[in-house]
Protein backbone atom coordinates (compact mmCIF):
# COMPACT_ATOMS: atom_id res chain seq x y z
CA UNK A 1 0.00 0.00 0.00
CA UNK A 2 2.76 2.41 0.93
CA UNK A 3 4.48 1.92 -2.44
CA UNK A 4 1.44 3.31 -4.24
CA UNK A 5 1.30 7.04 -4.88
CA UNK A 6 -1.38 8.92 -2.96
CA UNK A 7 -3.46 9.73 -6.02
CA UNK A 8 -3.49 6.11 -7.16
CA UNK A 9 -4.61 5.11 -3.71
CA UNK A 10 -7.39 7.69 -3.65
CA UNK A 11 -8.66 6.52 -7.03
CA UNK A 12 -8.41 2.86 -6.04
CA UNK A 13 -10.21 3.28 -2.70
CA UNK A 14 -13.04 5.41 -4.07
CA UNK A 15 -13.47 3.02 -7.01
CA UNK A 16 -13.66 0.06 -4.67
CA UNK A 17 -16.19 1.76 -2.40
CA UNK A 18 -18.43 2.78 -5.29
CA UNK A 19 -18.21 -0.66 -6.96
CA UNK A 20 -19.11 -2.30 -3.66
CA UNK A 21 -21.97 0.14 -3.17
CA UNK A 22 -23.23 -0.50 -6.70
CA UNK A 23 -23.12 -4.24 -6.09
CA UNK A 24 -25.05 -4.02 -2.83
CA UNK A 25 -27.71 -1.76 -4.37
CA UNK A 26 -28.09 -3.91 -7.49
CA UNK A 27 -28.60 -6.99 -5.32
CA UNK A 28 -31.03 -5.24 -3.01
CA UNK A 29 -32.95 -3.84 -5.98
CA UNK A 30 -33.61 -7.30 -7.43
CA UNK A 31 -35.04 -8.37 -4.06
CA UNK A 32 -37.26 -5.34 -3.42
CA UNK A 33 -38.31 -4.38 -6.97
CA UNK A 34 -41.10 -6.96 -7.40
CA UNK A 35 -42.54 -6.08 -3.98
CA UNK A 36 -42.52 -2.34 -4.67
CA UNK A 37 -44.11 -2.91 -8.09
CA UNK A 38 -46.75 -5.10 -6.44
CA UNK A 39 -47.66 -2.36 -3.90
CA UNK A 40 -47.91 0.22 -6.71
CA UNK A 41 -50.18 -2.10 -8.66
CA UNK A 42 -52.37 -2.75 -5.61
CA UNK A 43 -52.63 0.99 -4.86
CA UNK A 44 -53.62 1.63 -8.48
CA UNK A 45 -56.22 -1.14 -8.42
CA UNK A 46 -57.67 0.15 -5.14
CA UNK A 47 -57.88 3.68 -6.54
CA UNK A 48 -59.63 2.56 -9.73
CA UNK A 49 -61.96 0.44 -7.59
CA UNK A 50 -62.82 3.54 -5.54
CA UNK A 51 -63.68 5.75 -8.50
CA UNK A 52 -65.39 3.07 -10.62
CA UNK A 53 -66.98 0.76 -8.05
CA UNK A 54 -69.08 -1.05 -10.67
CA UNK A 55 -66.15 -2.50 -12.58
CA UNK A 56 -64.67 -5.97 -12.35
CA UNK A 57 -61.66 -5.70 -14.56
CA UNK A 58 -59.84 -3.09 -16.57
CA UNK A 59 -57.51 -2.76 -19.51
CA UNK A 60 -55.06 0.03 -20.08
CA UNK A 61 -54.49 2.20 -23.09
CA UNK A 62 -51.61 4.64 -23.53
CA UNK A 63 -52.54 8.05 -24.93
CA UNK A 64 -50.69 11.32 -25.33
CA UNK A 65 -52.29 12.48 -22.04
CA UNK A 66 -51.14 9.46 -20.08
CA UNK A 67 -52.62 6.08 -19.40
CA UNK A 68 -56.38 5.55 -19.56
CA UNK A 69 -57.84 2.62 -17.64
CA UNK A 70 -60.88 1.18 -19.39
CA UNK A 71 -63.13 -0.38 -16.78
CA UNK A 72 -65.36 -3.27 -17.75
CA UNK A 73 -68.08 -5.04 -15.77
CA UNK A 74 -68.29 -8.79 -16.28
CA UNK A 75 -70.63 -9.73 -13.47
CA UNK A 76 -73.67 -9.84 -15.78
CA UNK A 77 -73.59 -12.21 -18.70
CA UNK A 78 -73.03 -9.29 -21.07
CA UNK A 79 -69.65 -7.73 -20.70
CA UNK A 80 -70.02 -3.96 -20.84
CA UNK A 81 -68.09 -0.75 -20.33
CA UNK A 82 -68.75 0.96 -17.00
CA UNK A 83 -66.43 3.89 -17.50
CA UNK A 84 -62.85 5.01 -17.82
CA UNK A 85 -60.39 6.15 -15.20
CA UNK A 86 -57.27 8.22 -15.53
CA UNK A 87 -54.77 10.01 -13.31
CA UNK A 88 -55.17 13.80 -13.31
CA UNK A 89 -52.11 15.74 -12.16
CA UNK A 90 -51.93 19.47 -11.49
CA UNK A 91 -51.06 22.19 -9.00
CA UNK A 92 -52.78 22.38 -5.64
CA UNK A 93 -52.35 25.13 -3.04
CA UNK A 94 -48.79 24.13 -2.07
CA UNK A 95 -47.75 21.38 -4.44
CA UNK A 96 -48.75 18.77 -6.91
CA UNK A 97 -52.10 16.98 -6.63
CA UNK A 98 -52.53 13.52 -8.16
CA UNK A 99 -56.16 12.55 -8.50
CA UNK A 100 -57.64 9.32 -9.84
CA UNK A 101 -60.72 10.29 -11.83
CA UNK A 102 -63.56 8.00 -12.90
CA UNK A 103 -65.74 9.00 -15.87
CA UNK A 104 -68.99 7.51 -17.10
CA UNK A 105 -68.82 5.84 -20.56
CA UNK A 106 -70.68 8.75 -22.20
CA UNK A 107 -68.23 11.24 -20.62
CA UNK A 108 -71.00 13.40 -19.16
CA UNK A 109 -70.61 12.57 -15.46
CA UNK A 110 -67.95 11.68 -12.95
CA UNK A 111 -68.24 8.33 -11.22
CA UNK A 112 -65.88 9.37 -8.45
CA UNK A 113 -62.52 10.90 -7.60
CA UNK A 114 -59.76 9.95 -5.19
CA UNK A 115 -56.90 12.26 -4.29
CA UNK A 116 -53.84 10.01 -4.09
CA UNK A 117 -51.09 12.54 -3.44
CA UNK A 118 -51.27 16.03 -1.99
CA UNK A 119 -49.34 18.35 0.33
CA UNK A 120 -52.17 20.77 1.15
CA UNK A 121 -52.43 22.57 4.52
CA UNK A 122 -53.21 20.00 7.23
CA UNK A 123 -56.68 20.55 8.66
CA UNK A 124 -57.84 22.82 5.84
CA UNK A 125 -56.77 21.78 2.34
CA UNK A 126 -56.39 18.14 3.36
CA UNK A 127 -60.20 18.02 3.61
CA UNK A 128 -60.09 17.29 -0.13
CA UNK A 129 -59.06 13.78 1.02
CA UNK A 130 -60.77 13.41 4.39
CA UNK A 131 -62.35 15.83 6.87
CA UNK A 132 -61.93 14.49 10.43
CA UNK A 133 -63.86 17.48 11.84
CA UNK A 134 -67.02 16.23 10.13
CA UNK A 135 -67.70 13.16 12.24
CA UNK A 136 -70.83 12.03 10.35
CA UNK A 137 -69.40 12.24 6.87
CA UNK A 138 -65.63 12.73 6.78
CA UNK A 139 -65.47 12.07 3.05
CA UNK A 140 -68.14 14.64 2.13
CA UNK A 141 -65.91 16.63 -0.22
CA UNK A 142 -64.65 13.85 -2.55
CA UNK A 143 -68.07 12.12 -2.35
CA UNK A 144 -69.74 15.15 -3.96
CA UNK A 145 -67.99 14.36 -7.22
CA UNK A 146 -69.80 11.06 -7.58
CA UNK A 147 -72.39 11.74 -10.29
CA UNK A 148 -71.51 15.39 -10.81
CA UNK A 149 -72.22 16.56 -14.38
CA UNK A 150 -69.48 17.92 -16.61
CA UNK A 151 -71.38 20.33 -18.81
CA UNK A 152 -70.36 23.03 -19.17
CA UNK A 153 -67.83 22.38 -16.36
CA UNK A 154 -67.64 21.60 -12.63
CA UNK A 155 -68.17 24.72 -10.51
CA UNK A 156 -67.30 25.33 -6.84
CA UNK A 157 -69.98 27.03 -4.74
CA UNK A 158 -68.90 28.87 -1.59
CA UNK A 159 -70.81 28.57 1.69
CA UNK A 160 -73.97 27.12 0.17
CA UNK A 161 -75.43 23.81 -0.85
CA UNK A 162 -75.12 23.05 -4.57
CA UNK A 163 -78.35 23.52 -6.50
CA UNK A 164 -77.30 22.50 -10.02
CA UNK A 165 -75.96 19.11 -11.07
CA UNK A 166 -72.56 20.52 -12.10
CA UNK A 167 -71.88 22.19 -8.74
CA UNK A 168 -69.93 21.09 -5.67
CA UNK A 169 -69.63 22.81 -2.30
CA UNK A 170 -66.20 24.27 -1.55
CA UNK A 171 -64.29 23.75 1.70
CA UNK A 172 -64.53 26.71 4.08
CA UNK A 173 -61.04 28.10 4.57
CA UNK A 174 -59.60 26.11 1.68
CA UNK A 175 -61.14 27.72 -1.38
CA UNK A 176 -57.89 27.44 -3.33
CA UNK A 177 -57.56 23.71 -2.65
CA UNK A 178 -61.24 23.15 -3.60
CA UNK A 179 -60.85 25.16 -6.80
CA UNK A 180 -57.54 23.44 -7.58
CA UNK A 181 -59.33 20.08 -7.62
CA UNK A 182 -62.10 21.26 -9.96
CA UNK A 183 -59.67 23.16 -12.19
CA UNK A 184 -57.49 20.08 -12.60
CA UNK A 185 -60.56 17.96 -13.34
CA UNK A 186 -62.07 20.42 -15.86
CA UNK A 187 -58.76 20.92 -17.59
CA UNK A 188 -57.72 17.29 -17.84
CA UNK A 189 -61.14 15.93 -18.71
CA UNK A 190 -61.13 18.33 -21.68
CA UNK A 191 -57.82 16.73 -22.77
CA UNK A 192 -59.09 13.21 -22.28
CA UNK A 193 -62.19 13.97 -24.34
CA UNK A 194 -59.96 14.74 -27.32
CA UNK A 195 -58.30 11.31 -27.23
CA UNK A 196 -61.11 9.10 -25.99
CA UNK A 197 -64.44 9.24 -27.85
CA UNK A 198 -67.52 9.12 -25.65
CA UNK A 199 -69.40 5.85 -25.82
CA UNK A 200 -73.09 6.21 -25.23
CA UNK A 201 -74.62 2.88 -24.52
CA UNK A 202 -73.55 -0.35 -22.96
CA UNK A 203 -73.45 -1.94 -26.42
CA UNK A 204 -70.34 -0.13 -27.62
CA UNK B 1 -10.28 11.73 25.67
CA UNK B 2 -12.72 9.29 24.21
CA UNK B 3 -10.35 6.33 24.57
CA UNK B 4 -10.40 6.70 28.33
CA UNK B 5 -14.17 6.50 28.50
CA UNK B 6 -15.56 3.17 29.54
CA UNK B 7 -17.63 1.25 27.00
CA UNK B 8 -20.75 1.88 29.05
CA UNK B 9 -20.18 5.64 29.02
CA UNK B 10 -19.56 5.47 25.28
CA UNK B 11 -23.01 3.97 24.87
CA UNK B 12 -24.88 6.07 27.45
CA UNK B 13 -23.57 9.47 26.35
CA UNK B 14 -25.67 9.56 23.18
CA UNK B 15 -28.87 9.00 25.09
CA UNK B 16 -28.67 11.99 27.40
CA UNK B 17 -25.45 13.96 27.90
CA UNK B 18 -24.49 14.20 24.22
CA UNK B 19 -27.94 13.48 22.80
CA UNK B 20 -27.71 14.36 19.10
CA UNK B 21 -30.88 16.48 19.11
CA UNK B 22 -31.13 17.82 22.67
CA UNK B 23 -27.44 18.59 23.28
CA UNK B 24 -25.87 18.99 19.82
CA UNK B 25 -28.96 20.12 17.84
CA UNK B 26 -28.00 17.76 15.01
CA UNK B 27 -30.46 16.25 12.56
CA UNK B 28 -33.09 18.92 13.17
CA UNK B 29 -34.58 18.72 9.66
CA UNK B 30 -36.09 15.23 10.07
CA UNK B 31 -36.73 15.91 13.77
CA UNK B 32 -38.96 18.87 12.98
CA UNK B 33 -40.45 17.56 9.74
CA UNK B 34 -41.67 14.04 10.47
CA UNK B 35 -42.64 14.11 14.14
CA UNK B 36 -46.30 15.05 13.53
CA UNK B 37 -47.19 11.50 14.59
CA UNK B 38 -45.46 9.01 16.89
CA UNK B 39 -45.37 6.32 14.18
CA UNK B 40 -43.51 8.58 11.77
CA UNK B 41 -41.01 9.59 14.45
CA UNK B 42 -40.34 5.95 15.33
CA UNK B 43 -39.89 4.90 11.68
CA UNK B 44 -37.56 7.81 10.98
CA UNK B 45 -35.58 7.07 14.18
CA UNK B 46 -35.21 3.39 13.30
CA UNK B 47 -34.19 4.12 9.70
CA UNK B 48 -31.62 6.68 10.85
CA UNK B 49 -30.23 4.28 13.48
CA UNK B 50 -29.90 1.54 10.87
CA UNK B 51 -27.95 3.86 8.57
CA UNK B 52 -25.84 5.11 11.49
CA UNK B 53 -24.93 1.59 12.64
CA UNK B 54 -24.16 0.17 9.20
CA UNK B 55 -22.10 3.13 8.05
CA UNK B 56 -20.22 3.20 11.38
CA UNK B 57 -19.36 -0.47 10.91
CA UNK B 58 -18.07 0.11 7.37
CA UNK B 59 -16.22 3.32 8.13
CA UNK B 60 -14.51 2.16 11.32
CA UNK B 61 -13.47 -1.04 9.51
CA UNK B 62 -12.08 0.94 6.56
CA UNK B 63 -10.68 3.83 8.63
CA UNK B 64 -7.01 3.04 7.97
CA UNK B 65 -7.67 2.29 4.35
CA UNK B 66 -9.51 5.42 3.16
CA UNK B 67 -7.04 8.25 2.37
CA UNK B 68 -7.70 11.37 4.45
CA UNK B 69 -8.19 13.56 1.35
CA UNK B 70 -11.14 11.59 -0.02
CA UNK B 71 -12.71 10.53 3.26
CA UNK B 72 -15.83 12.72 2.97
CA UNK B 73 -16.57 11.45 -0.55
CA UNK B 74 -16.07 7.88 0.65
CA UNK B 75 -18.28 8.38 3.72
CA UNK B 76 -21.08 9.93 1.69
CA UNK B 77 -21.10 7.04 -0.81
CA UNK B 78 -21.24 4.53 2.06
CA UNK B 79 -23.99 6.48 3.86
CA UNK B 80 -25.99 6.95 0.64
CA UNK B 81 -25.80 3.22 -0.06
CA UNK B 82 -27.35 2.33 3.28
CA UNK B 83 -29.94 5.10 3.02
CA UNK B 84 -31.04 3.67 -0.34
CA UNK B 85 -31.20 0.20 1.19
CA UNK B 86 -33.41 1.55 4.02
CA UNK B 87 -35.61 3.52 1.59
CA UNK B 88 -36.22 0.51 -0.66
CA UNK B 89 -36.81 -1.70 2.38
CA UNK B 90 -39.58 0.59 3.68
CA UNK B 91 -41.10 0.94 0.19
CA UNK B 92 -41.15 -2.85 -0.25
CA UNK B 93 -42.33 -3.96 3.19
CA UNK B 94 -43.98 -0.91 4.82
CA UNK B 95 -45.57 1.01 1.93
CA UNK B 96 -47.84 3.07 4.21
CA UNK B 97 -44.98 4.40 6.36
CA UNK B 98 -42.87 4.89 3.25
CA UNK B 99 -45.61 7.05 1.72
CA UNK B 100 -46.10 9.14 4.85
CA UNK B 101 -42.37 9.84 5.27
CA UNK B 102 -42.05 10.69 1.58
CA UNK B 103 -38.76 12.37 0.68
CA UNK B 104 -37.45 12.45 4.25
CA UNK B 105 -36.00 8.93 4.12
CA UNK B 106 -33.70 9.67 1.13
CA UNK B 107 -32.78 12.92 2.92
CA UNK B 108 -31.12 10.92 5.73
CA UNK B 109 -28.05 11.07 3.45
CA UNK B 110 -27.55 14.71 4.39
CA UNK B 111 -28.47 14.28 8.07
CA UNK B 112 -25.46 15.87 9.77
CA UNK B 113 -25.94 13.56 12.75
CA UNK B 114 -24.70 10.65 10.61
CA UNK B 115 -21.78 12.32 8.84
CA UNK B 116 -20.89 14.02 12.14
CA UNK B 117 -20.57 10.73 14.03
CA UNK B 118 -18.51 9.17 11.22
CA UNK B 119 -16.12 12.12 11.08
CA UNK B 120 -15.89 12.66 14.83
CA UNK B 121 -15.95 9.08 16.05
CA UNK B 122 -16.04 6.08 13.71
CA UNK B 123 -13.09 7.27 11.63
CA UNK B 124 -10.94 7.35 14.79
CA UNK B 125 -12.14 4.38 16.81
CA UNK B 126 -12.39 0.63 16.49
CA UNK B 127 -15.45 -1.25 15.28
CA UNK B 128 -16.79 -2.16 18.74
CA UNK B 129 -16.55 1.33 20.17
CA UNK B 130 -18.00 2.88 17.00
CA UNK B 131 -20.98 0.55 17.02
CA UNK B 132 -21.67 1.34 20.70
CA UNK B 133 -21.40 5.06 20.01
CA UNK B 134 -23.77 4.77 17.04
CA UNK B 135 -26.24 2.63 18.94
CA UNK B 136 -26.32 5.15 21.80
CA UNK B 137 -26.72 8.09 19.44
CA UNK B 138 -29.39 6.22 17.47
CA UNK B 139 -31.38 5.36 20.58
CA UNK B 140 -31.07 8.95 21.79
CA UNK B 141 -32.40 10.11 18.40
CA UNK B 142 -35.28 7.61 18.43
CA UNK B 143 -36.31 8.65 21.98
CA UNK B 144 -36.44 12.35 21.08
CA UNK B 145 -38.35 11.70 17.84
CA UNK B 146 -40.89 9.42 19.52
CA UNK B 147 -41.39 11.80 22.49
CA UNK B 148 -41.89 14.73 20.10
CA UNK B 149 -44.20 12.61 17.96
CA UNK B 150 -46.29 11.52 20.96
CA UNK B 151 -46.67 15.06 22.31
CA UNK B 152 -47.58 16.49 18.90
CA UNK B 153 -49.91 13.62 18.02
CA UNK B 154 -51.84 13.83 21.33
CA UNK B 155 -52.31 17.59 21.08
CA UNK B 156 -52.67 17.75 17.29
CA UNK B 157 -54.77 14.67 16.55
CA UNK B 158 -55.91 13.36 19.94
CA UNK B 159 -54.28 9.98 19.41
CA UNK B 160 -51.10 7.99 20.14
CA UNK B 161 -49.59 5.72 17.48
CA UNK B 162 -52.78 6.21 15.47
CA UNK B 163 -55.08 5.03 18.29
CA UNK B 164 -57.57 7.70 19.37
CA UNK B 165 -57.29 8.31 23.12
CA UNK B 166 -59.09 11.60 23.53
CA UNK B 167 -62.83 11.62 22.98
CA UNK B 168 -65.04 13.77 20.80
CA UNK B 169 -64.90 16.63 23.31
CA UNK B 170 -61.32 17.31 22.32
CA UNK B 171 -60.67 19.83 19.57
CA UNK B 172 -57.28 19.05 18.00
CA UNK B 173 -54.73 21.86 18.15
CA UNK B 174 -54.02 22.01 14.45
CA UNK B 175 -50.88 24.07 15.06
CA UNK B 176 -49.20 21.08 16.72
CA UNK B 177 -49.09 18.99 13.54
CA UNK B 178 -47.98 22.00 11.49
CA UNK B 179 -44.31 23.09 11.42
CA UNK B 180 -44.72 25.72 14.21
CA UNK B 181 -45.84 22.94 16.57
CA UNK B 182 -42.54 21.16 15.96
CA UNK B 183 -40.52 24.26 16.85
CA UNK B 184 -42.63 24.98 19.94
CA UNK B 185 -42.42 21.41 21.29
CA UNK B 186 -38.71 20.99 20.57
CA UNK B 187 -37.92 24.41 22.07
CA UNK B 188 -39.78 23.60 25.28
CA UNK B 189 -38.13 20.16 25.54
CA UNK B 190 -34.63 21.59 25.08
CA UNK B 191 -35.36 24.35 27.61
CA UNK B 192 -36.48 21.74 30.15
CA UNK B 193 -33.39 19.60 29.51
CA UNK B 194 -31.09 22.61 29.91
CA UNK B 195 -32.84 23.66 33.10
CA UNK B 196 -32.41 20.12 34.44
CA UNK B 197 -28.72 20.04 33.48
CA UNK B 198 -27.97 23.54 34.77
CA UNK B 199 -24.81 23.20 36.93
CA UNK B 200 -25.87 25.93 39.35
CA UNK B 201 -29.05 23.97 40.01
CA UNK B 202 -27.03 20.77 40.61
CA UNK B 203 -25.06 22.53 43.35
CA UNK B 204 -28.25 23.50 45.10
CA UNK B 205 -29.28 19.88 45.04
CA UNK B 206 -25.89 18.97 46.47
CA UNK B 207 -25.00 16.64 43.60
CA UNK B 208 -22.44 16.90 40.83
CA UNK B 209 -23.65 15.50 37.56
Amino acid sequence: MSKMSLSTRMILVLTLITVLSGGILAGWDTITKPKIAFHRQEALKAAIGDVLPAHDTYTREETEFGTIYIAIATRDSSEHLVGIAFMAVGSGFQGELRIMVGLSPDMTQLTGIKVLEQIETPGLGTKIVVDPSNKQDPYWFPAQFRGVHLSPEIVVIKNAKPTRNNEVQGITGATISSKAVTNILNDQIAHIKTVWPSKGGPES
Amino acid sequence: MSSTLSLKTEFIKGIWKENPVMASLLGLCPTLAVTNAANNGLAMGLATTFVLLSSSLMISALRNFIPHQVRIAGYIVIIATFVTVADRFLAAYFPVISASLGPYIPLIVVNCLILGRQEAFSSRNGIGRSLLDSLGMGIGFIIVLVVLGIIREILGSGSIFGIAILGDWFTPWMVMILPPGAFLTLGILIALANWYNDPSRSKERGTVS
